[in-house]
């Protein structure tokens, strides 16, 4: 397969940034999208020009490393995917494919496709965990957790921290990512004592970082790889809620 | 250098406890007084970095992600041992000990791993504190899965994703101190080297992977928690940035290697698709609980699966270990997997493939069960393949996965070099000459939570170590060392890309030192891994600049390492005549097959120590003495 690439190169943090295009030959449909940009970084590479600079780890679909805009969409658009997973057997031979980095204001560029996402680990240490030091915990089984409450809480901490709720949003909202963390901990009986805590501290910490506001268009849930559900926004704001009346009596 | 295991006396079970009781302790208004280096974020680094703030020790965290929720821990799917005998089926710290020496084939020492089954349960209490949300049963207590080389169910998980939520319990907890200042996170810092002053490991050399910028960090003590060298076989189920540039430069320094030729190759990932592959995905050990594993009986019958008929099919796990069938250990598997294949019976491209096929667990527990215990894998594995699990068979090949190898650490987990210390996969401790699933987790997170913590504050309580300055002429060497070696990597400017190097190497590896090697195979590496190496020297081309985000200097200066790394696996790998766990040596085995130990010979831990650039490294022997298990002919039968 050939494939033409609109890419965003930008020489660092300073610079203003442009699309340039690259031709990607001899494509095999068994590629991922990140070997398919291996394979043209080598081009590049054997040409004496500087590779295209992206993100990745794993290339499963877990460390929530990549991030990239595939034509418009972040991950590319197929549901439940990051780009590692994406392959190349879903384009179509000949297509021309744009590839840009996440676009928002608290996630800057550093390079190229890569970006700064500090500000999703600084709302976590504003207070996305359970205080508890190691050491003098109770046995395992002594607060027996009911399965459903147990798998919903799941379901929220599956978010891999990737971004791309952020950068699929016409505002640039975290809500998706800070509701996961806020309902992962605050479903479970252990994190219920600091649920109110919680909840307002990552929130102010989300706001101070300058992403936007959520008006529930849901585009981020739409591009989710792992498919955190809407929901959770819905029951962060009514923790939200409870905690700030909880303050103001 | 006298290598010195510490092991504590006093009979095996009292032993931790003992040991904890005699070590000093530094009090508490003192522990502020100490700087720690923390390099790495993962299940060890990220347990130990948090825990060791919580005491109140001033703690330095590093990682060269961009956030250390990204380590490769992240990616662990199946599960974590404990001995908590939740499901009475006759566990106990007892019998986890003895399956990890018998899985390990009596190669790990065993006042250690009876001290990782101890801990055991102390891990899933903590988890299940932070907040780890594992498995549960309707009535709202925990459940367990097996894994293999155990008849009991003792493997505590979350989904499919096991790794990701006990990574994201440590990575909370670290950032828990982070926020409230104990701990100062440096992501997207690579260590470069540790720095050594009269003979004391008191601080490291970095760069940081965005401005470039080389620069050097005290401290009282340095812990390396940087993971496995998986990648040195380049395709693997490692992350693609896992690396061994942390304990190769430290070896450099004085922390001799233990175990370099102690690789695992795991069973079930998906079967190599073509040169283009930058890595190999793993499809869980657990599928294994329910998935059979099958190839025709017939040579090069290529007919569909699913119109072989069940007398045509040969479920050999199943018929060569009627014990453990399906969840035989991961060495005994893999080797059995490349037999068939060897005999003309593999399946799909290349004929390098076995069946592993869910009809039957689906007509038992229902395509809902099925769905639940592994959706995510068979999601997975639908992207990779394009194929439909629930309906054909999946098809899995053997690969490179985890590295039983490591720094040499006493039982304290320091190094040869004082005040250097070593956790994870990065150390040697406890798995033998080969892990058993779920152990890597309770590993990591034993050395990080609850045995660093114990022995780092022995160490500073004994030692009374003059404190570390980043002024001493030691750290002004490493820093130009430093430099000096990454100008050089950029001024090469040949015709070879880094990563054409890389997949060269791992193709030497892979044939000559991967899941059978001969003498003949190892000495044949031996002679081209350094010819390899000095065309990289000659001929890499490395694009760019120092003082930027540089993914291929990155990349070169780990190949780099690589190259010399893979010499010495190699080396050990050729001393060790005698087949063990995840080291098969063609010329020692059973006439049915089965890897020929001498423990007449080779019960010892091999410890490499660096003699400098042109000498070779010398062989120090740490005995392996059994004072509690027999060491039996491991059979899985
Ligand atoms: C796909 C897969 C599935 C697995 N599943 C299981 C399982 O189900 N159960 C199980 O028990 N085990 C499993 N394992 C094994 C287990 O995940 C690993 O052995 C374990 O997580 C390693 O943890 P660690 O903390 O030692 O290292 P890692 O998690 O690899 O962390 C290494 C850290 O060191 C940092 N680092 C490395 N080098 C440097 C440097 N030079 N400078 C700065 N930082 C550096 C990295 O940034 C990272 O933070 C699996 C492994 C793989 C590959
Ligand atoms: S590289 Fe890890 S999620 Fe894509």
């Amino acid at each position: 397969m050939n494939f033409t690439l609109r890419v965003w190169r930008q020489k660092d943090a300073n610079d203003t940034g442009a699309m340039v295009e690259y031709a990607a030959k001899d494509i095999i449909a068994d590629m991922s999208f990140l070997e398919m940009l291996d394979v043209v970084n080598e081009g590049l590479i054997a040409k004496g020009e500087e590779p295209i600079a992206f993100d990745s780890d794993c290339r499963e679909g877990i460390c929530g490393t990549c991030s990239l805009v595939i034509n418009g969409i972040a991950h590319g658009g197929q549901r439940g995917t990051t780009a590692c997973q994406l392959h190349m057997r879903h384009f179509e031979d000949g297509q021309t494919i744009t590839i840009e980095p996440w676009r928002a204001r608290a996630f800057p560029v550093l390079k190229d496709l890569v970006t700064d996402r500090g500000a999703f680990d600084r709302i976590v240490q504003a207070g996305g965990f359970i205080s508890v030091n190691t050491g003098g915990t109770p046995d395992a089984n002594a607060i027996p957790v009911g399965k459903v409450e147990s798998d919903k809480a799941m379901d929220a901490a599956a978010c891999i921290g990737c971004g791309a709720c952020v950068a699929a949003c016409k505002n640039a909202s975290a809500m998706l990512f800070v509701a996961a963390k806020v309902s992962h901990l605050n479903l479970l009986p252990q994190g219920k004592v600091e649920k109110d805590k919680r909840v307002t501290s990552m929130v102010t910490q989300m706001d101070a970082e300058g992403f936007g506001n959520c008006t529930v268009t849901g585009s981020c849930e739409a591009v989710c790889p792992k498919e955190i559900s809407l929901n959770f926004i819905a029951r962060m704001n009514r923790d939200y809620g409870v905690a700030l009346l909880k303050a103001s009596t | 250098m006298k290598l010195d295991a510490k092991i504590p006396p006093g009979p095996l079970a009292q032993k931790w406890e003992k040991h904890k009781f005699d070590m000093k302790l530094v009090n508490p208004a003192n522990k502020r007084k100490f700087d720690v280096i923390v390099v790495g974020s993962g299940l060890a680094g990220a347990s130990a970095a948090a825990t060791m703030a919580e005491l109140g020790y001033k703690v330095k965290c590093f990682c060269f992600q961009d956030s250390p929720r990204r380590a490769h821990s992240i990616a662990a799917q199946g599960g974590i041992n404990a001995a908590k005998n939740y499901q009475n089926d006759g566990d106990s710290v007892y019998r986890l000990f003895y399956d990890t020496i018998k899985g390990g084939d009596f190669r790990a020492r065993e006042a250690n791993v009876y001290r990782l089954a101890q801990v055991s349960v102390n891990i899933i209490d903590q988890c299940v504190a932070q907040g780890v949300p594992f498995a549960r049963e309707y009535g709202g207590l925990l459940t367990n899965r097996s894994f293999g080389g155990a008849q009991v169910s003792r493997t505590f998980y979350a989904r499919g994703q096991t790794g990701q939520q006990l990574l994201l319990g440590a990575y909370q907890a670290l950032s828990r101190q982070i926020g409230n200042g104990n701990v100062k996170m440096y992501p997207r810092t690579e260590m470069l080297d540790v720095v050594v002053i009269d003979g004391h490991a008191k601080g490291i050399i970095v760069r940081d992977l965005v401005t470039g910028e080389i620069s050097a960090h005290a401290g009282d003590a340095v812990v390396l928690a940087t993971g496995g060298y998986g990648n040195v076989f380049y395709l693997s189920t490692n992350a693609k940035g896992c690396n061994v540039t942390a304990t190769w430069r430290a070896y450099k320094k004085g922390a001799a290697f233990a175990n370099p030729c102690y690789t695992q190759i795991h069973p079930t990932c998906i079967p190599v698709s073509g040169e283009h592959q930058s890595k190999l995905t793993l499809m869980s050990e657990s599928l294994r609980n329910d998935g059979r594993v099958w190839v025709p009986k017939k040579k090069g019958d290529t007919r569909p699966p699913d119109q072989i008929p069940e007398e045509e099919r040969d479920y050999f796990l199943e018929r060569k270990y009627p014990s453990f069938g399906n969840l035989a250990p991961r060495d005994i598997s893999s080797r059995a997997a490349k037999e068939v294949c060897d005999e003309g019976r593999g399946v799909g491209p290349g004929g390098l493939g076995v069946y592993l096929d869910f009809k039957e667990a689906i007509k038992r527990l229902g395509l809902e069960t099925v769905k639940e215990r592994y959706a995510n894998l068979f999601d997975m594995y639908e992207k990779i393949t394009g194929e439909n699990a629930y309906e054909t068979p999946m098809r899995i090949y053997p690969a490179v996965h985890y590295t039983m190898g490591g720094t040499w650490v006493d039982y304290n987990l320091m190094s040869s070099v004082p005040g250097l210390f070593v956790l994870g996969e990065a150390n040697f401790s406890d798995h033998g000459a080969n892990r058993l699933g779920a152990s890597a987790l309770m590993q990591g997170l034993a050395d990080g939570y609850f045995i660093l913590p114990y022995t780092i504050g022995n160490y500073f309580a004994s030692e009374k170590q003059p404190k570390s300055d980043v002024n001493h002429p030691e750290f002004k060497l490493a820093l130009d060392n430093v430099k000096a070696l990454t100008k050089r990597l950029l001024s090469i400017n040949g015709k070879r890309t880094v990563s054409s190097f890389h997949r060269e190497l791992g193709k030497i590896m892979w044939e000559k030192c991967g899941m059978a090697r001969t003498a003949a195979s190892l000495k044949e590496a031996l002679t081209r891994i350094p010819e390899l190496r000095a065309e990289f020297w000659k001929n890499v081309k490395v694009t760019g600049e120092n003082a930027s985000l540089n993914q291929e200097l990155e990349a070169a200066g780990r190949v780099a390492d690589f190259l010399e790394f893979a010499e010495l696996l190699c080396l050990d790998a050729l001393t060790r005549e005698e087949s063990c766990g995840g080291h098969f040596r063609v010329e020692h085995q059973f006439p049915d097959g089965e890897a020929k130990r001498d423990d007449e010979h080779f019960a010892f831990v091999s410890a490499w120590e660096y003699q400098g650039p042109s000498k070779p490294p010398l062989l120090h022997k740490e005995p392996l003495v059994y004072e509690e298990v027999h060491m039996s002919t491991r059979s899985y039968k």
